[in-house]
């Protein structure tokens, strides 16, 4: 099984510096596009690999490359930005990659700036991850002092600076058109849609937002080409995918996966299966704003359409597992809890409704629930769900709510008519 | 503002197209020189970045780790989102609490430690989690919390 993005990351040692890198094959798809292909040749290439959006909402890349305007009177200054905010609660698979191999990213970013002429590049990076932040920082000055960044890239006429920005802590900032304004300087709110940035994005200008694990995987594309890509999935979903586990498994983590692994294997092998004395009782698959899958769904193989056909989202591939001691509704309550304190504000639904959500759950898990709040809970998640709100923040914050809502539907009941937790006395 | 903090804000600057662009990189760098960012620092960043005082302002107060008010001499910031939820964070949260004598958003009275929660610090596989400054801790128990606090001043 081949793992092109995490096979040089060996935890606990030092990520490749940029000889290290090299030596082990680093930057020669740089080298081949910057020397022998055009960027519509490498927007192709990336086309043809059918690589999928690995932030969270799985658009098409190459195609999203397409969209940034050509031709004569096409605006001349672009940008491309690397999302690297990852604040999805649940999620940890972004610093991994960066933190294991910050020249993998970065030629991913080049690879990608390049296919769209853009001159300049952004990592927007979270605040917290001051490690990534010390790593990416050393292995761009390495470039800059090889001249494989700045001017005439490697005699190509190509320039390029990638610049690292450092946030200050905002769940909102990952959603890609608050990060153009948190970029800008201005408070990180969404902005209206359309445009879109491939068209109008950072000051104004065309701008390709991608997460850093998407990016990872575009050197490979260029070094292997695209039937390559394709024949890493089990499905017809294309490469690899950084799946990981946290709550109470065996062995909590990350792995490089083919697309299209089933939820069993992940959580059975990988994790080591459930810790002792805890039972399997659901996962929301894909971060805090995905909807729980239970045990009907451990046999599907974790890809894209499939994952959305069981009604829930791949999302970031970063799963959390619901175990039979802890109570779902107070789980419920804790994401809601997170959307409600994050929520930029900006438009009423979800600035309102998510308070009203917390509270309603607050009460049910206290014993103090009534009947007609499940009725309430259904309207609140038709209220915030898409297309009423400036972004997707709303109806992802409602999808674990909806399905526990179906799933859990006992627990609710046996909460608000036994007016008590009845897990109380399992939690340790 | 000192001449150190001007210049860092200059080198911020020159990497931007437009000024504004380095509101949050300004904020951050007083309140590394600082602490906290004071009425009086968002006012000279609007200054230097020629902007309104309270575009500033918007941008200061949205952010979970722009401190707005003095804070201890270390701020831990104990993970409350889901992984460490489903871990344990309540206990962690609760020790940390009768340890300190203080609530959530409160600074002991010697000013040695304030106490904010903070959303998942992508170290899920290692719940509990929390950040003490730069640093985050990881898989805490209240033995290695206990021990932790000790060695900081
Ligand atoms: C509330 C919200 C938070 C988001 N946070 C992130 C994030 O932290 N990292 C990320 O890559 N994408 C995040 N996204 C998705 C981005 O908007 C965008 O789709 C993504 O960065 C595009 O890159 P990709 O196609 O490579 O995934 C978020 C979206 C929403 C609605
Ligand atoms: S849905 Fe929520 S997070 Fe998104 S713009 Fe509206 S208030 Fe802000
Ligand atoms: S949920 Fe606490 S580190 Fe991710």
């Amino acid at each position: 099984m081949e793992t092109p993005l995490t096979e040089h990351i060996r935890p606990g040692h030092p990520s490749p510096d940029l000889a290290a890198y090299q030596k082990l094959g680093g930057y020669q798809a740089l080298r081949r596009a910057l020397t022998e292909m055009t960027p519509t040749e490498v927007i192709e290439a990336v086309k043809d690999s059918n690589l999928r959006g690995r932030g969270g909402a799985g658009f098409p890349a190459g195609l999203k490359w397409s969209l940034v305007p050509s031709g004569d009177d096409a605006p001349r200054q672009r940008y491309l930005v690397c999302n690297a905010d990852e604040m999805e609660p649940g999620t940890f698979k972004d610093r991994y990659l960066i933190e294991g191999n910050p020249h993998q990213l970065l030629e991913g970013i080049m690879l990608a700036a390049y296919a769209i002429k853009a001159d300049t590049a952004y990592i927007f990076l979270r605040a917290e991850y001051t490690c990534s932040e010390r790593t990416l920082r050393e292995a761009i000055a390495e470039l800059f002092a090889e001249n494989l960044l700045g001017d005439n890239i490697l005699g190509s006429n190509y320039n390029l600076n990638i610049h690292l920005h450092t946030s200050a802590g905002r769940y909102i900032c990952g959603e890609e058109t608050a990060l153009l304004n948190a970029l800008e300087g201005k408070r990180a709110v969404p902005r209206a849609k359309p445009p879109f940035p491939p068209q109008v994005g950072l000051w104004g200008q065309p701008t390709i937002v991608q997460n850093v694990e998407t990016l990872c995987c575009v050197p490979h594309i260029i070094n292997h080409g695209a039937d390559w890509f394709k024949g890493l999935s089990k499905t017809n979903n294309s490469g690899t995918k950084i799946y990981g586990v946290s709550g109470r498994v065996k062995r909590p983590g990350l792995w490089e996966l083919p697309l299209g692994t089933t939820l069993r294997e992940i959580i059975e092998e990988h994790a080591g299966g459930m810790l002792d004395g805890y039972k399997f009782r659901g996962v929301i698959p894909g971060g805090a704003s995905t909807d729980f899958l239970v045990e009907e769904h451990l046999d599907l193989p974790l890809d894209y359409e499939t994952v959305a056909a069981a009604g829930s989202r791949l999302g970031t591939g970063t799963m959390i597992v619901l175990d039979d001691r802890t109570c779902p509704i107070a789980m419920v309550h804790n994401l809601e809890t997170f959307f409600a304190r994050e929520s930029c504000g900006w438009c009423t639904p979800c600035r309102d409704g998510l308070p009203w959500i917390e509270k309603t759950l607050s009460a049910i898990e206290e014993g103090r629930g009534v009947a007609s709040d499940i009725d309430l809970l259904h309207q609140h998640s038709r209220m915030l769900g898409p297309g009423r709100t400036f972004c997707a923040f709303a109806p992802g914050a409602v999808e674990p709510l909806q399905s526990a809502l179906k799933y859990f539907a006992d627990d609710f009941e046996q909460h608000i008519s036994e007016k008590r937790c009845p897990y109380k006395h399992l939690q340790s | 503002m000192s001449p150190e903090e001007r210049q860092e804000i200059e080198h911020e600057i020159a990497c931007y197209p437009y000024k504004q662009a380095v509101c949050v990189d300004a904020l951050k760098i007083l309140q590394k020189h600082r602490g906290w960012v004071s009425d009086e620092a968002v006012k000279e960043v609007a200054e230097i970045l020629e902007m309104s005082p309270s575009e500033v302002d918007s941008v200061a107060t949205f952010y979970n780790l722009i401190y707005r008010q003095p804070t201890g001499r270390h701020v831990i910031h104990v993970c409350d989102s889901i992984s460490c939820w489903v871990m344990g964070c309540g206990s962690i949260c609760e020790h940390l609490k009768k340890r300190l004598g203080i609530n959530m958003g409160e600074t002991t009275p010697d000013g040695r430690f304030t106490l904010l929660p903070i959303v998942c610090l992508g170290a899920c596989d290692k719940a509990p989690a929390m950040m003490v400054g730069k640093t985050t801790h990881e898989n805490l128990t209240p033995e290695t919390i206990d021990a932790l606090l000790e060695k900081l001043p």
